[in-house]
């Protein structure tokens, strides 16, 4: 049962998968957004299994001598979360804003519409 | 004034009459005048290099360093010089005639033909004075777009399609085989520059040689070695005085001018010669000279027929090239003079024929050498020169190329020049014969000569015709350098 | 002097700390001042950086005292200093050009927003530039991609929200896959660090997870970069953004991805995988060309000006590509200098469109007849850099290409097709600038069309400033060339 070991990489290809599906399957602008957090949920859980050191406990140094996990992916996880934080907010603005002026967030409309422009 | 400001005096100078032409547009008198004195001015100020080149040390000028291959750079040497020499000189002629053709005949345009001429005259200077092929194919492409309104210039559609075919050509060959060409040389000879044995010798052998020269011979389209010799019917649609200056001599004698440049300064001739690459050469060359002579002889129309001798005797330079012997160079020089004014005077007699009579068809100039007597003289003049009778010019550079074939034992070339010279006879002498013993048509409006500025022109050619035939030392001082060298 | 010593860093800060102060300015003048000068300082940062850089040779910068590989550290090479001056001078030049098509053309309100956003663009193009952490990269990437889609958003049309949101899809897609690369690297290599990754590698036994790493991050930034087939989002974003922005992405924001692009695949997996250089060409050169020639083509039949324009980059991008997919000191070099004389050429080209629409109002090739009457100083600008843009003799474009075609003999007989393929992308290219020319020169402005103006002088003067800049590179081209040429020796020398 080898693969087990690795279940954490084997959701984060699942995870990466099912987001891209949406990206490129679904018509409706804010379900592509959805899938485009899975897939960042996807990396996160990526970076913070590479850092788990096993019988490894949270980084806090205490003068003892026990294993700890790598803090450094969890700290650029952080940075990465927040990146992905502000690209959804703008994301769905835009969405807002191609509501506001197409009156739809399907995609084939809102590009029908481009079209006739 | 030191060699290098002359030289860039010669490029600026007719830039400087394009914009005084353009400027006087509207006072047609003051317009030519600024031509024809823009043209005397080009003429002394080359002709004042002349002494330097022969004493042997032509002056150079750095104008841009781009990168340490690429420049754009001049050096005078006697091959350029002469092809500067009669081409500025042919453009004062050339414009006097002009002056006549176009009043004549009351073309419109009249300020745009000027000006493009002036800058095709500049391209044509730096032709001849470009130090490396970087330069020179600048200026090869500069002349090609500023004939374009030229050859274009009567506007209706038919005329616009053979423009098309014009340009097409000459832009198709030297962006899809001479610039690859120029770019494989500068990537394993490391430099552009022209110098005399060659910068090619012993960096490139067999096979991919002879791809290269094919490159370039076909390349510069405006030699005209067949298959890529159908501009050159095509410009014929210009008026008459484009297709005499820039289609008998600037840019005609650009191209065969080019492929000696190449063959002496880029490849060196003992180069061709000891890889055995005058052979396919002379074929080409060869083959061009005889299919358009036998194509010239079906013609009808006055000036196709003289195009097609064109394309013929430019092929003339291309075979005493690919002889590569001493005499049979100094023969390709002096063919390109000789056949620059024998060409013009029979471009100038047909344009002259159109302006007083309207006529371009040979079936039409029967008894036409009575009512023009001084044209039809220095037509036949021309011909005369075409066939390589005596006394004409065209006798004695035949006669070089022959030299250097018979000691070099290449009897291919003597056969060829045998042969052409009896097909030239055939198609010239018909018409000389219909001009002055055959009875004019009785229903014809009689006409008299063209206006006196064409009669002047043409003569004077005719003239020289004869001149360089008795004088031809100093043209052979001039570049007794070159074939010296080799 | 101590901040002579900072300059690295201040590249970054210093557009990052004047952003949020540019848009606290109030009306429509005092931000764009603000960032003029910003990009003044930062311009005049990147040519001291790089007369640095050429004299002394390669500048290491460790942030915050922190020695590498604890503490980021910031590296600026030849390469990295042509990169700066093309961001700065970009930015410089477009905002000179763009103040009165940046106040007709931007929606947002207040304008100092959209100043803000741009500042921004500016840290993070330079952060990707300047730092040697790959983590780093990704952040400084996202600044950059935030504040673009920002940018664009500004355009005066709807179209602008719909092709950012197809580029904010594709972009976010293209950084997720370079971080899961630089994961998957830090997880074999346990730094950060480009350089040390580059020493760690050699190393790491199980190279299938480097690979993998290395076909996720050229992947993503080929997305970055709009590489041909990549390249959807690009022209539209192109055509919505207001013009000013179009000038300043066509000139260097896909070129800095793929400047990271080249920075890590030639840098740190070339000398530390086996087989890498065969899988990057195999895999790259084939896009190369098929992107010269159907960039070309689809561009012969735009009807818009701006988004003719971008299917030509599609087609120059293939170029660089292609310089670099060779692999050679004299390919690379030659993509470098492609890469710079790219950045010339489209940047004057969109300045002169910035004018054209600023007058009439429109980008449509059939709104633009009679262009070449009306603003014959705009067009002459344009024809001028069209003709780099070809790769006419005596102007940049043909000085990049020369070496390209070099550079592709080298290949001995392959390197004829390549030779063939440019020179056809050439005539293609012919062909989509005539018919511009054409319509601008040759086409009466219709019947009853209001009478249109030449720009005024104080958008002519960038345009043709860059445009004598597309001659002048034409002429002397030894710098530029000198600088290309240390680049690709810097690189393929095997340091990051």
């Amino acid at each position: 049962m080898a693969w087990l070991g690795i279940l954490n990489y084997w959701i984060f290809v699942l995870l990466l998968m099912t987001g891209m599906y949406a990206i490129v399957a679904k018509g409706n602008l804010i379900k592509k957004l959805i899938g485009l957090g899975i897939c960042q949920s996807a990396v996160f859980l990526l970076f913070i299994s590479m850092g788990k050191v096993v019988g490894g406990t949270a980084p806090i140094l205490d003068g003892s001598d026990r294993a700890y996990s790598s803090p450094l992916p969890q700290v650029l996880i952080l940075t990465a979360i927040v990146v992905g934080i502000s690209t959804m907010a703008l994301a769905l603005a835009v969405v807002v804003r191609i509501r506001e002026s197409f009156g739809s967030i399907e995609e084939a409309d809102v590009y029908g519409k481009e079209a006739e422009a | 004034m030191t060699g290098q400001e002359t030289i860039l005096l010669a490029l600026a100078l007719p830039l400087l009459g394009t914009l005084g032409i353009a400027r006087a547009g509207r006072y047609p008198d003051l317009r030519e005048g600024v031509t024809l004195a823009t043209a005397i001015g080009l003429v002394i100020t080359v002709w004042s290099l002349i002494p330097a080149v022969m004493a042997g040390a032509g002056p150079a000028a750095t104008l841009f360093d781009i990168t340490p291959t690429l420049a754009v750079a001049f050096s005078v040497e006697p091959l350029g010089m002469l092809f500067a020499a009669f081409a500025s000189l042919l453009w004062v002629v050339n414009s006097v005639y002009a002056i006549g053709y176009m009043r004549g005949n009351k073309e419109k345009h009249q300020t745009r033909f000027y000006a493009c001429f002036a800058v095709a005259l500049s391209a044509a200077m730096g032709i001849a004075f470009a130090g490396n092929l970087f330069t020179l194919f600048l200026f090869y492409e500069v002349l090609t777009l500023s004939t374009y309104p030229l050859v274009a210039h009567k506007g209706d559609a038919a005329t616009v399609r053979s423009a098309r075919v014009y340009i097409g050509i000459l832009i198709g060959t030297s962006i899809g085989l001479l610039l690859p060409a120029i770019i494989w040389t500068g990537g394993i000879a490391g430099t552009l520059d022209f110098t005399p044995g060659g910068i090619l010798a012993g960096k490139i052998a067999g096979p991919a040689l002879a791809v290269l020269l094919a490159l370039y011979i076909f390349g510069i389209g405006k030699a005209a070695v067949m298959p890529v010799h159908r501009w050159l019917p095509a410009a014929m649609v210009a008026p008459t005085p484009v297709s005499a200056l820039l289609h008998a001599v600037a840019v005609v004698k650009a191209g065969v001018f080019t492929v000696a440049k190449v063959a002496v300064y880029i490849f060196g001739i003992d180069f061709l010669k000891e890889q055995g690459m005058g052979t396919w050469l002379m074929i080409a060359a060869a083959t061009t000279i005889l299919l358009a002579s036998l194509v010239a002889l079906r013609q009808t129309n006055l000036k196709r027929l003289l195009a097609y001798s064109t394309i013929s005797q430019l092929s003339y330079v291309v075979l005493a090239v690919s002889v590569l012997a001493p005499l049979s160079l100094l023969g390709a020089a002096f063919h390109l003079v000789g056949h620059a004014f024998a060409k013009i005077t029979l471009f100038f007699a047909a344009g002259s024929i159109y302006t007083a009579s309207k006529k371009t068809e040979l079936g039409q100039l029967d008894g036409i050498g009575r009512l023009m007597p001084w044209t039809m003289a220095a037509f036949t003049i021309g011909a005369l020169s075409m066939i390589g009778i005596p006394p004409t010019v065209g006798f004695v550079s035949k006669w070089f190329i022959m030299g250097g074939a018979m000691e070099t034992g290449q009897y291919l070339v003597v056969a060829t020049l045998a042969l052409s010279t009896l097909l030239n006879a055939g198609y010239f002498l018909p018409i000389v014969y219909r001009a002055f013993a055959k009875a004019p048509p009785v229903d014809a409006k009689p006409h008299g000569e063209a206006p006196l500025p064409i009669v002047v022109a043409l003569s004077f050619t005719a003239l020289m015709v004869i001149v360089l035939f008795f004088l031809n030392q100093p043209v052979l001082d001039l570049i007794g350098p070159v074939t010296g060298g080799l | 002097m101590i901040a002579a010593h900072h300059l690295p860093v201040l590249q970054v800060v210093l557009p990052l700390v004047a952003a949020p102060l540019a848009v606290l300015c109030p009306g429509t003048r005092a931000p764009w001042v603000a960032a003029v000068l910003v990009s003044l300082a930062a311009f005049a940062i990147a040519v001291t950086l790089a007369f640095k850089v050429a004299t002394t040779g390669a500048i290491a910068y460790e942030l915050g005292g922190w020695p590498v590989p604890y503490g980021i550290g910031l590296h600026i090479d030849n390469f990295s200093s042509l990169m700066l001056l093309l961001i700065t001078g970009a930015s410089l030049a477009a905002l000179l050009h763009g103040k009165p098509v940046i106040d007709k053309e931007v929606q947002s309100r207040p304008v100092s927003l959209f100043y803000g956003a741009w500042l921004l663009a500016v840290a993070g193009l330079a952060g990707m530039v300047v730092t040697g952490d790959a983590f780093n990269v990704f952040v400084f990437m996202e600044i950059s991609s935030l504040a673009t889609y920002v940018l664009i958003a500004a355009g005066p049309t709807r179209t602008a929200f719909s092709a950012v949101f197809k580029y904010i899809i594709m972009g976010s897609i293209g950084a997720m896959f370079y971080l899961i690369g630089v994961g998957l690297v830090y997880m074999m290599t346990g730094t950060l660090n480009m350089a040390d990754m580059a020493a760690r590698l050699h190393g790491v036994d199980d190279v299938v997870p480097v690979l993998a790493a290395a076909g996720f991050i050229t992947v993503g930034l080929l997305l970055k970069a709009a590489i041909f087939p990549l390249h959807a989002w690009m022209p539209n974003a192109y055509a919505a953004a207001p013009s000013t922005v179009a000038v300043f992405l066509a000139a260097c924001s896909t070129k800095v991805a793929l400047y990271v692009l080249i920075r890590f695949d030639l840098g740190i997996f070339q000398p530390s995988l086996e087989g890498h250089d065969i899988q990057f060409s195999a895999f790259l050169m084939p896009f190369a060309l098929v992107a010269m020639i159907t960039g070309s083509l689809i561009a012969i039949f735009e009807k818009d000006l701006k988004r003719l324009l971008a299917f030509s980059s599609v087609a120059q991008l293939g170029y660089i590509v292609l310089g670099a997919s060779l692999l050679t000191a004299a390919g690379m070099s030659a993509g470098i200098l492609h890469l710079f004389n790219h950045a010339l050429m489209k940047a004057a080209l969109f300045l002169a469109v910035g004018s054209l629409v600023y007058r009439y109002g429109s980008a449509k090739l059939a709104d633009l007849a009679g262009a070449g009457r009306a603003m014959p100083w705009t067009m002459a600008a344009f024809t001028v850099a069209a003709l780099s843009l070809v790769g006419v003799p005596l102007t940049a474009g043909f000085i990049s290409k020369w070496y390209l075609v070099l550079a592709a003999m080298e290949e001995g007989t392959f390197g004829w097709f390549l030779i063939a393929v440019i020179l056809a992308s050439s005539l293609l290219a012919v062909i989509y600038v005539w018919r511009v020319i054409e319509v601008a020169y040759f086409r009466p402005a219709p019947e009853g069309a209001p009478a249109v103006k030449e720009a005024p002088w104080y958008l002519l003067a960038p345009t043709w400033a860059l445009a004598g800049l597309n001659i002048y590179f034409g002429l002397a081209a030894n710098a530029p060339n000198g600088l290309a040429a240390r680049a690709a020796a810097d690189l393929l020398g095997g340091g990051a």
